[in-house]
């Protein structure tokens, strides 16, 4: 740690992105859901813009399209014209409402407006249900967007009742392929779960011919109402703030709350299984444990090459997290973890989960951008970075490999489908590392091996 | 069957010869409609974008920066500082107290780093809520530092796209005419509305080049702030894009009486028509003048060599292409005149054709020179398209972005003619690269996979 940070006014290249685009992609994980921004219109399409480059799916978030009058008068009338022309294009089960800048900096009462809008359509069939987040841009990024429309659906939607016996889990913003293999693992441990939002089919479907105006998938509204009946919550997210998705679930209903990190490298995802194991009274599933030998496997396999390796993480704070308690257990020193995300907690967290395995703490440091971290790059000497695609520019600079994880990669095609949880996404994440260090050396050697 | 649009969005939509032409457009996008427009702030951003020494800063909270960064595939032949994100990133406190001082703050730390030659200065959506007096600020930093620093009345709200290009205009004005003109040749021009993508004016240039024409400013492709400083120094102004700097050329007409010619780059036919017309132009202006004869002859030389070169390599597509049928929604209309063209050109049908902000003289052409029963559409969806597209068979889709997954998850191709693209599109190469690129996305082998297509393999 020690370094100081560089201490700009200016942000260039942002390491994070706005708080209502985390609402939209949380909306997204929920079924039959459409994403709205109350705010101008082109919040939506910037939004719709960049999640599309990396997911190549389509995501349509309807908007308020707000001009100036509405500004001057308020936005309560587009809000409630755009909830009837989406309620009657899409016949959504809900419309999940962001705030933007704009409609919070002139004071729009967006839970009275539903009030108003749900009193005068009273009576409607089909109409769906609405929740509401505020998003303002000018405070936090896009994580606390997605925890908050999380957050705002269990408060507004949970219900409680007798125990049905279910497992609330709440991994936060992972990859599609994350999602999915979540299910699986849950569904090897035989917990019916309830995982919220869920974004394995709504932002990684197949081709159809068709286009189907809200996709498939998404975690069920019923599911959601029936959170408030689970026997527990594990949430992922060791920087998330208090009042979290399943702290609200444990004051509401007195649901057992069990925080964990991302579940990357053996001993974070192994915390994960272990509470799985409790909560369902199973061993882990023989497919896990195999799955969990291979890695440590793989990491006596390949450790020369990753020893010693110093290396940049950038990103989202749980998710740089997660990638130092991996790549700490691999040897590879990591000299700086930086994040756009002002949560307070990285630094100690990053000890927390590598405290034992690292000679010396890397420099962390949060309210990060780009500029600042090339600033520190140079003098590091690092021989890896690892983050989202907006650092190949500095990796390209350096001349070292840029491993890809994360939101957004819009350098490659796939990224919903990178692997980064489990002993399974673990190991993914270990090979690609390997093989790219092991390319580098390949690459800059004169002789040509083609036998590394 | 379910009416395809919203009743308010009906007259937004022209059927060719079901009903006399009338279409409604250039007005706010209706709520709820998910449109596939963006803001005031995206028509200033992407017009200034290109100029490559100028710092242009994003004052607002850090969204409106974060998703233009870096996102044209407009090139720079020097300095590159366009290519970086400025933010002031606004927080809460800003908010409420105004965020003045840091902009100020902000600017002068930026200029100290880079030196650039001018500063654009982005308003966004809160900054005209909060009140910042952003000409006071760019005005103190102006006398601070001895650059231009310029602000840009681009709050997402204030309108749609089209007035975020005037606000752009109206930026440019500032600096046209406060540069030094005495050396610049009666035969030269100023490009304004291409914007460098993946070369593209670099290719122009050549063409006036070998022509005999100067080029004094690039307007905005490969811009340069000095370069628009004296661009009214230019005898003519030829402008591609005219939704987004038409209003800069009746700037210049009006204050420097410099006149214009509307061209399109894209397309055999309308590329040569843009060269013809320029040579035209100064044969017209010197009559009598052997040089001007000889940029004529020079032009017809370059048309037919570059023509001759080329028919014979578009031959494969056209035959493998002929018939298909193609739909086009794009962000400005003039772009669309040249794709039906271009479409024509390698014997394809054009059955669908839309943009975000065209006017209706714009889609009045548009309807001229399409076929009976193509769809013209202002400011559409994805709902919308998605239902033209299939109503109409389509088998190629042009767009951008935004377009791209309509057209994939419907098992269509796709062609990206937006302002991201990596391939060059215009000049005769580029139509070239335009047929490639059709033909490699109708031709593959990867929609016989597609659940529903007639000829899929079944599981």
């Amino acid at each position: 740690m020690g370094k100081k940070k560089p201490d700009f006014i200016s942000t260039t290249n942002a390491c994070k992105l706005c708080r209502p685009l985390g609402a939209c992609l949380a909306f997204k994980g929920m079924e039959g859901t459409v994403p709205y921004l109350h705010g101008s219109q082109g919040c939506a399409t910037y939004m719709r813009r960049y999640i599309i480059s990396h997911y190549n799916e389509p995501i349509d978030i309807a908007s308020s399209s707000l001009s100036e009058k509405h500004a001057v008068y308020g936005g309560g009338p587009n809000l409630k014209l755009g909830l009837t022309n989406v309620a009657e294009k899409y016949r959504p089960q809900m419309i999940g409402i962001a705030t933007t800048c704009l409609t919070e900096t002139i004071g729009d009462d967006v839970a009275m407006y539903l009030q108003e809008y749900r009193r005068d359509t009273e009576g409607s069939v089909g109409l769906p249900d609405l929740v509401h987040v505020a998003t303002p841009s000018y405070a936090g990024s896009h994580m606390e967007g997605f925890h908050g429309a999380v957050c705002a659906v269990i408060r507004q939607r949970t219900e409680g009742g007798p125990c049905t016996g279910t497992v609330n889990l709440l991994p936060g913003f992972v990859s599609s392929a994350d999602y999915r293999h979540l299910q699986e693992i849950m569904d090897g441990f035989a917990l019916d779960r309830i995982m919220l939002p869920d974004l394995s089919e709504t932002m990684d479907g197949p081709a159809l011919r068709e286009y189907r105006k809200i996709p498939a998938g998404g975690t069920p509204l019923a599911r959601i109402r029936a959170m408030g009946r689970s026997r527990a919550t594990i949430e992922f997210g060791r920087t998330m703030a208090d009042g979290s998705g399943g702290a609200i679930l444990a004051e509401k209903f007195g649901i057992d709350n069990h925080r964990l990190g991302l579940p990357m490298g053996i001993r974070e995802s192994d915390r994960f299984f272990h509470l799985l194991a409790e909560l369902s009274g199973r061993p882990v599933p023989a497919v896990f444990r195999g799955e969990r030998g291979r890695l440590v496997d793989a990491y006596v396999d390949g450790h020369k090459y990753l020893f010693g390796k110093r290396a940049i993480i950038y990103g989202e704070e749980d998710l740089v997290v997660g990638l130092c308690a991996f790549l700490a257990e691999t040897g590879v020193r990591p000299v700086l973890c930086a994040s756009g995300g002002t949560s307070g907690r990285l630094a100690a967290s990053i000890t927390e989960v590598t405290g034992d395995l690292l000679p010396e703490q890397p420099q962390v440091h949060e309210g990060m951008d780009f500029f600042e971290i090339s600033e520190l790059a140079q003098e590091l000497a690092p021989d890896l970075i690892v983050g989202h695609s907006k650092g190949y520019p500095l990796a390209r600079k350096l001349g070292i490999p840029l491993i890809r994880v994360g939101f957004p990669i819009h350098d490659r095609v796939g990224g919903q489908r990178i692997l980064h949880l489990g002993y399974r996404g673990t190991q993914q994440l270990f090979d690609t590392i390997a093989n790219a260090l092991i390319a580098k050396k390949q690459a800059d050697s004169p002789v040509g091996y083609a036998y590394m | 069957m379910e009416a395809i649009a919203l009743p308010d969005r009906q007259n937004h939509i022209h059927r060719k010869g079901e009903q006399p032409f009338a279409i409604r457009c250039n007005a706010d996008s209706l709520a709820g409609a998910v449109s596939q427009r963006a803001c005031v702030f995206c028509g200033s951003r992407v017009v200034l974008y290109p100029i490559a020494d100028a710092l242009h800063l994003v004052h607002g909270p850090i969204g409106c920066a974060v998703y233009t960064w870096d996102i044209r595939g407009a090139l720079s032949s020097g300095p590159a500082l366009h290519r970086l994100s400025f933010s002031t990133d606004l927080q809460e406190m800003d908010v409420i107290f105004g965020g003045e001082k840091k902009l100020r703050r902000a600017l002068l730390e930026l200029i100290d780093r880079h030196g650039p030659r001018a500063a654009f200065v982005y308003s966004t959506c809160i900054v005209g809520i909060i009140g910042d007096d952003l000409d006071a600020v760019c005005r103190r930093v102006e006398e601070e530092t001895g650059i231009p620093v310029i602000p840009v009345k681009s709050e997402g709200f204030k309108g749609n796209k089209r007035a975020g290009y005037q606000a752009a205009c109206d930026a440019m004005a500032r600096l046209i005419g406060t540069g030094a003109t005495g050396d610049i040749s009666r035969f030269s021009l100023n490009i304004l509305g291409d914007f460098n993508l993946a070369g593209e004016i670099w290719m122009i240039r050549d063409y006036y080049r070998e022509m005999g024409l100067e080029v004094v400013a690039n307007i905005t492709g490969d811009g340069r702030v000095d370069a628009i400083r004296r661009a009214h120094g230019a005898a003519l102004n030829v402008v591609q894009c005219s939704g987004s700097t038409m209003q800069l050329a009746d700037m210049m007409e009006e204050r420097y009486s410099i006149p214009s010619l509307r061209v399109s780059y894209f397309g055999i036919e309308d590329m040569s028509e843009a060269l013809y017309d320029i040579a035209r132009f100064f044969m017209n202006k010197y009559p009598d003048d052997p040089e001007a004869r000889a940029i004529m002859e020079r032009t017809r030389e370059l048309v037919r060599r570059e023509v001759e070169g080329l028919l014979p390599k578009l031959e494969k597509y056209r035959q493998a292409l002929s018939g298909k049928k193609a739909a086009i929604y794009v962000g400005g209309s003039f772009k669309a005149f040249s794709l039906v063209k271009a479409f024509r050109l390698v014997d394809m049908e054009v059955v669908l054709v839309g943009s975000q902000t065209g006017t209706a003289e714009d889609y009045a052409e548009l309807a001229a020179i399409t076929d009976p029963g193509t769809i013209i559409v202002d400011d559409a969806n994805p709902l919308e398209l998605t239902s033209f597209l299939k109503e109409k068979g389509v088998d190629v889709f042009v767009g951008g972005v935004k377009e791209r997954p309509i057209a994939y998850k419907l098992g269509i191709g796709f062609c990206d003619h937006n302002h991201e693209r990596k391939e060059a599109l215009a000049g005769f190469a580029g139509m070239l690269n335009f047929a490639r690129e059709v033909y490699s996305s109708v031709m593959s082998p990867v929609w016989r996979f597609v659940p529903g297509r007639a000829d899929a393999a079944s599981l």
